[in-house]
């Protein structure tokens, strides 16, 4: 790959903060390619340092030693007004003294623009985010909702090549934060900039992002596609971190692994491993058959609760191992469940997945 | 009563302190705000409304002359003052704590700290000193004077108003093209102008009211308003000197009023 087809290259960054011996690692030897045109997720617990990375882009921070590449360029020592690179910042930071425009027009100014060009591409850039009929606002004046929008006109007024969000969505409301979802991917698909996305939120994550990186104690625990990073989780803490999951203790043979209760199972990600391992398997890949069926696991039914579109099934293996179904909900009740009641079990076909811890 | 909060308003005679003490504040100002009016050349006995005393005050070119002078010297200071305070204030909060900071926070206080009249005498030593070496006799030693002193009324409104800001909003500028220059430009100084405009007012009117140190550091000929009064007050005192301070009470009010909501209204 040649360093061109690349937005964004982290290459061993480290960032510590305070001095010698309690120095922290926000960012410990973090390498990442980003590409262009991409929409790239950071995605992580609060503190696992994946605001950090963001700032290393923006130029806000520079890094403690490794080096920030953009577009084939070294930026690690540029200074954040130099780099093509424009922020959605969590708490907006729109300017309370300029109005809607002025905001949005800021970076153009800044550039030296002609008049007429700033004018022209903030009124551009609001009817992208449809609040042309606000521009003559002050900031004061809008609702939060709005002022998200009027961030992102901002941040893409220059058109940057890259775009960072740190947490934006973060302090809309529910309903909001599913139309600025479907709206940024919107935006992105339009303006064809890299997005580089901060979110603490796994589902967020997964239905905007091309690929995820999943952060962790200021390291990248995996980066992949949505259903990679779902399916196919590297380890315990990307495995729980994103979505529900069952972890089942079990010894490798071959393909195959033996679980604590002596089922067979067959894996993936066990190529080349041997002995003891984690084996994850999602609830929704888990299927409740008739007890004694040829080739399902016995387990007992422990208990069941109902979320309406579906129903998770508490069950226990013959060793006391536990596992969770998730049944999609039958109007009529659930007819077949009943506590202490002996069920078979079965994993969908690829389901079931070796950890690497 | 022991599960109630302590409540000052409960205390007999609350009352009667708390309007003893507004009399005591304010009746002496009403006085004299009245006897300004006041018709006769007593500052005692009344005989009447009458502007007599405002016009005669007009007409008085020691007046116009000390008025012109305490004007000119609250300007200077005023200007002088914010602009070393809002230096001051960006240096000591636009950047990491750093060694010393508290020592540096008692350095520019100073003058809220020494009494007056020993600085009042420092300075009419040094300066004596001063006019002898170089035979300059001008305004510049008030200027001086006042300038130092006002130097931390400028500072704590500005100083208040940077650190209720927003630092993220510089962050932004520079994320967005905006170079250190230009941040300061577009961003940081319109945003400090109320906390810049609050401070040179409340300069102004401090070195206005200024008696001690002015006293001390004029030269012949050199007297500002209140030092006018002073003098005026050891010989004959008439309803004039009343007029005088009506008119800089008027113009006091006026500029503490514009300060308390330039400050009030926080972005």
């Amino acid at each position: 790959m040649t360093a061109t087809e690349n937005a964004i290259e982290a290459r061993n960054t480290v960032k510590a903060f305070g001095q010698g011996t309690a120095a922290v690692r926000a960012l410990d030897d973090v390498s990442v390619t980003i590409r262009k045109g991409e929409f790239f997720t950071l995605l992580g617990p609060s503190g696992c340092g994946k605001t950090t990375l963001l700032r290393l882009i923006a130029g806000f921070e520079t890094p403690t030693s490794g080096q920030i590449w953009l577009d084939g360029q070294d930026i690690t020592h540029l200074p954040p007004n130099k780099r093509p690179v424009n922020t959605v910042f969590q708490s907006y930071a729109l300017f309370p003294h300029l109005t809607v425009a002025q905001n949005v027009g800021f970076a153009l100014q800044m550039q030296g623009k002609p008049k007429a060009e700033v004018a022209q591409t903030a009124r551009e850039m609001l009817a992208l985010v449809k609040l042309e009929h606000l521009a003559d606002r002050k900031i004061t004046q809008m609702s939060g909702g709005q002022q998200q929008r009027v961030a992102l006109a901002r941040a893409l007024a220059a058109r940057p090549k890259v775009l960072l969000l740190d947490e934006p969505l973060s302090a809309l409301d529910l309903k909001l934060r599913k139309e600025m979802q479907v709206e940024l991917k919107r935006l992105q698909l339009e303006t064809g900039i890299t997005f580089v996305f901060v979110t603490h939120d796994q589902e967020e994550a997964l239905t905007m992002s091309d690929r995820i990186g999943v952060m962790s104690n200021g390291k990248l625990q995996q980066i992949g596609s949505p259903r990679d990073i779902y399916t196919r989780p590297v380890n315990r803490f990307v495995a729980s971190f994103i979505g529900e999951t069952n972890f089942l203790p079990a010894t490798l043979q071959g393909a195959a692994a033996r679980l604590g209760s002596g089922d067979l199972v067959e894996v993936a990600g066990g190529e080349g491993r041997a002995g003891a391992v984690t084996v994850t398997v999602r609830p929704e890949q888990v299927r409740l058959v008739p007890p004694g069926e040829a080739g399902a696991m016995a387990a007992t039914i422990r208990d069941w609760v109902y979320f309406g579109t579906d129903t998770h099934v508490h069950l226990t293996l013959a060793d006391g191992a536990e596992v969770v179904a998730r049944l999609q909900s039958n109007p009529t009740g659930e007819a077949g469940l009943s506590r202490g009641a002996p069920a078979g079990l079965r994993f969908a076909p690829g389901a079931a997945q070796v950890l690497g811890d | 009563m022991a599960d109630r909060r302590f409540e000052p308003t409960r205390i007999p005679g609350f009352a009667t302190v708390a309007v003893l003490a507004f009399v005591a504040l304010y009746l002496p100002i009403f006085t004299l705000v009245a006897y300004a009016f006041n018709g006769g050349t007593s500052i005692a006995v009344w005989e009447g409304v009458s502007l007599h005393w405002f016009s005669k005050a007009w007409e008085n070119e020691a007046v116009k002359s000390a008025t012109l002078r305490s004007l000119t010297i609250a300007s200077l200071a005023a200007i002088i003052a914010t602009g070393c305070a809002t230096l001051a204030a960006l240096g000591t909060t636009r950047r990491r704590a750093f060694k010393g900071q508290t020592f540096i926070y008692v350095m520019i206080n100073q003058p809220l700290m020494v009494p007056e009249i020993v600085t009042a005498v420092a300075l009419l030593i040094l300066f004596g000193m001063v006019k002898q070496w170089t035979g300059y006799q001008g305004l510049g030693y008030l200027v001086l004077a006042h300038s130092a002193f006002c130097i931390p009324f400028a500072y704590l409104p500005i100083r208040a108003r940077l650190e209720g800001m927003d630092l993220s909003l510089e962050t932004a500028a520079a994320d967005l093209y905006a170079n250190p220059w230009q941040t300061f430009r577009h961003v940081t100084l319109p945003l400090l102008a109320p906390g810049i405009l609050a401070g040179a007012m409340l300069a102004f009117v401090i070195s206005l009211d200024d008696v001690v140190i002015t006293e001390f550091v004029k030269s012949g000929g050199q007297d500002t308003l209140p030092t006018y009064m002073l003098g005026q007050m050891r010989r004959a005192i008439t309803p004039e000197v009343n007029a005088i301070s009506t008119g800089l009470l008027g113009l006091t009010v006026i500029l503490l009023t514009a300060f308390f909501l330039l400050t009030r209204k926080k972005a």
